[in-house]
């Protein structure tokens, strides 16, 4: 029963998050300066013209009744329309989101192998040369943000070395037999590596650029929780047992160091997907990000009201995700 | 008999420091003989035990001596070698039973994964085994302790599982480097009992690392009393509980809990004895340096 009450407060918080989310954004972007209306309008539109589309898209009402009847759309899975693209909004959203998952996930891979890669190297040969490289490595992966990184890497391997794409999703030549959004999940099962290969060169840059500021927070973080859990009685018992420094490090201090590491990604997971919003805007790719901006751009409010909903969701997600894998990973809470 | 260990004129020092931590120690163990380690506390005694298992820290360097495990010098081993010969022949029993196993495993393989990783024993056999010694350290419901998480055992039953897993590969050496002090009183009597019964079983060779002579009197046959990382007495239990060599010693026997005088066991350890004892350790290192 405790286990249903958990999933019961988790199930509440969860909707007070989305809830939330949304009242702030609704009201937020109606305070804001800018009227959406005057934007679609060609110059010269008469009086009447934006009078008629205003009340068109239910602008004329007040803000609360505003709010009222969104609300009434959105508990029937109806989130509007969007003003500039002058279609529903979820199925706008819904066909962007896959390319922005995958790239995320792209790059919290990335950000997992590397970061998790340089602590254990630093782990291996601490107090050397190679630990204080580590260190460096992270203190430069840290002290640079996102975006800037993508600059470099479009500098680095969309210029001096032209080895990736540094724009789209995917190349505009090919023909694409996919029926899902999921290109990379697709491509994979219908086995066409060639379309695969394709997207990575795509997806490469802006994943990577996504991934060396959480690769370096993890490698930091794994490093210190790994060398204090090195120091603990029962790593010093078992290399007693006749076990060598590499054993001792993955099996006996990894499964404790990692987490902490672990809620860690969580959190650093969802602010890493805040930065697809303007990584794909620098690589034109096309996902939810970068739909975002234009859509902020046009005022079209029910799309940013559709987007942050589903970003906000996905935040909630992730949180529950990382919460179950910490429960599932520490014996101490499986019981419990 | 030949000893099974041998220490001979064993020094440590902090890693770039002249300060010995250990200073010229020797001693050795018969086979079935169990030898104290007293002295108060920073002595060293620790420091011994960890040099015999290879696990001295880092920080700290073996700078002349040499340690004989059944016969093989272990500093001119290479470093796998002399983890093998570790592992196959000796063993610990550690202080602190909450912090030596490890929390994210089941007990069963924190006490084979040396028969089945180093040993190469079958998972079958190395079970059987754990079973078996789990019931020699009085557990009752072995299967259950066995698939259980550290977290979900007392302090005392987890000191059992530690002294089952130490003895899992009939080590012919153990170091006990306080096993009762993290435990309460009732429980170190039996855990103490434990040690002694498995330790005669099977005649091993053991290093008893205490700070209490009243244990040294009922487990050991001889001990040795370290004062600054210095060996000052070695003795018979026998011996030393007649009257001990050195004033160090005495001293030390003399601030000892007695039920017969509580009153003159709160007594401070003598200022005078405690200076000598420290000007003989620096003589020492005087002597040590002109030599070397
Ligand atoms: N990791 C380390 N680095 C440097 N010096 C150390 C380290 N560990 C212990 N020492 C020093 O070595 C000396 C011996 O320590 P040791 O742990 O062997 O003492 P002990 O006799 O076991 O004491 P206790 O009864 O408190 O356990 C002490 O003076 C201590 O300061
Ligand atoms: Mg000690």
């Amino acid at each position: 029963m405790k286990l249903l009450r958990a999933i019961l407060v988790r199930l509440m918080t969860m909707s007070v998050t989305l809830i939330g989310a949304a009242v702030v954004v609704f009201f937020v972007i109606r305070v804001v300066p800018g009227n959406p209306i005057a934007m679609m309008l060609p110059p010269g539109a008469t009086e009447e013209d934006i009078a008629r589309l205003t009340a068109l898209y239910g602008l004329d009402k007040s803000i609360i009744e505003q709010f009222w009847i969104w609300l009434t759309g959105v508990v029937q899975g109806d989130f509007g329309t969007s003003i500039s693209l002058r279609q529903p909004v979820m199925p706008l959203v819904l066909g962007r989101l896959p390319a922005t998952l995958e790239l995320a996930i792209f790059a919290l891979v990335i950000a997992v192998v590397i970061g998790g890669a340089l602590a254990l190297t630093g782990v291996r040969h601490r107090e050397t040369g190679t630990e204080t490289a580590v260190d460096v490595a992270n203190g430069v992966g840290l002290s640079i943000p996102d975006f800037l990184w993508a600059l470099i890497l479009i500098v680095l391997f969309g210029v001096l070395m032209p080895v990736f794409h540094i724009s789209g999703r995917i190349s505009p030549s090919l023909d694409l037999p996919f029926v899902t959004q999921f290109y990379v999940f697709e491509s994979i099962a219908r086995l066409r590596f060639d379309l695969w290969w394709d997207l990575l060169k795509h997806m490469f840059m802006p994943a990577l650029a996504l991934a060396i500021p959480l690769a370096a927070i993890i490698s930091q973080l794994l490093k210190q929780s790994l060398k204090e859990t090195m120091h603990l009685d029962y790593v010093t018992l078992a290399r007693t047992k006749g076990y060598g420094e590499n054993h001792v490090i993955l099996s006996e201090a990894l499964p404790n160091a990692v987490l902490p590491t672990l809620t860690l990604i969580g959190v650093q997971f969802t602010f890493l997907i805040g930065g697809t919003v303007i990584i794909e805007r620098l690589f034109s790719y096309e996902g939810l990000g970068n739909m975002a901006i234009d859509a902020v751009i046009n005022r079209d409010l029910p799309l940013i009201q559709g987007i942050v909903i589903v970003f906000a969701l996905l935040f909630t997600i992730i949180n529950l995700v990382v919460d179950m894998m910490y429960a599932l990973l520490n014996p101490r809470l499986r019981h419990a | 008999m030949s000893a099974f260990l041998t220490v001979n004129n064993l020094s440590a020092s902090l890693h770039g420091y002249d300060q010995r931590v250990l200073r010229s120690v020797s001693f050795s163990i018969d086979t079935g003989e169990v030898l104290g380690l007293v002295g108060e506390s920073g002595a060293g005694k620790s420091m011994i035990g960890k040099a015999i298992l290879g696990i001295l820290p880092s920080a700290i360097d073996i700078v002349e001596g040499e340690i004989l495990l059944d016969g093989q010098d272990l500093e001119k081993m290479k470093p796998a070698d002399r983890r093998r010969l570790i592992g196959a022949t000796a063993a610990l029993i550690p202080q602190d039973p909450l912090t030596a196993l490890n929390p994210s495993r089941r007990i069963e393989p924190q006490i084979t994964n040396r028969l089945v990783d180093i040993l190469g024993w079958t998972k079958a056999n190395a079970r059987v085994r754990a079973l078996e010694l789990l019931n020699e350290v009085h557990i009752d419901n072995p299967e259950r302790v066995m698939a259980s998480y550290p977290h979900e055992l007392s302090g005392g039953m987890r000191q059992r599982v530690l002294i089952a897993s130490a003895f899992a590969a009939n080590p012919k050496l153990v170091v006990a480097d306080e096993p009762t002090t993290a435990l309460d009183v009732t429980v170190q009597k039996q855990i103490l009992r434990l040690i002694r019964e498995l330790q005669a079983r099977h005649s091993t060779a053991m290093v008893f690392v205490t700070h209490d002579l009243g244990v040294v009197s009922k487990v050991c046959q001889r001990l040795s009393v370290l004062y600054g990382g210095k060996i000052v007495e070695n003795s018979s239990v026998a011996e030393f509980f007649d009257g001990p060599k050195h004033a160090y010693s005495r001293a030390l026997l003399a601030a000892t809990p007695k039920y017969t005088d509580p009153e003159a066991s709160l007594l401070p350890v003598d200022e005078a004895v405690i200076e000598a004892a420290a000007a003989e350790v620096l003589a020492a290192d005087r002597e040590w340096r002109h030599g070397g």
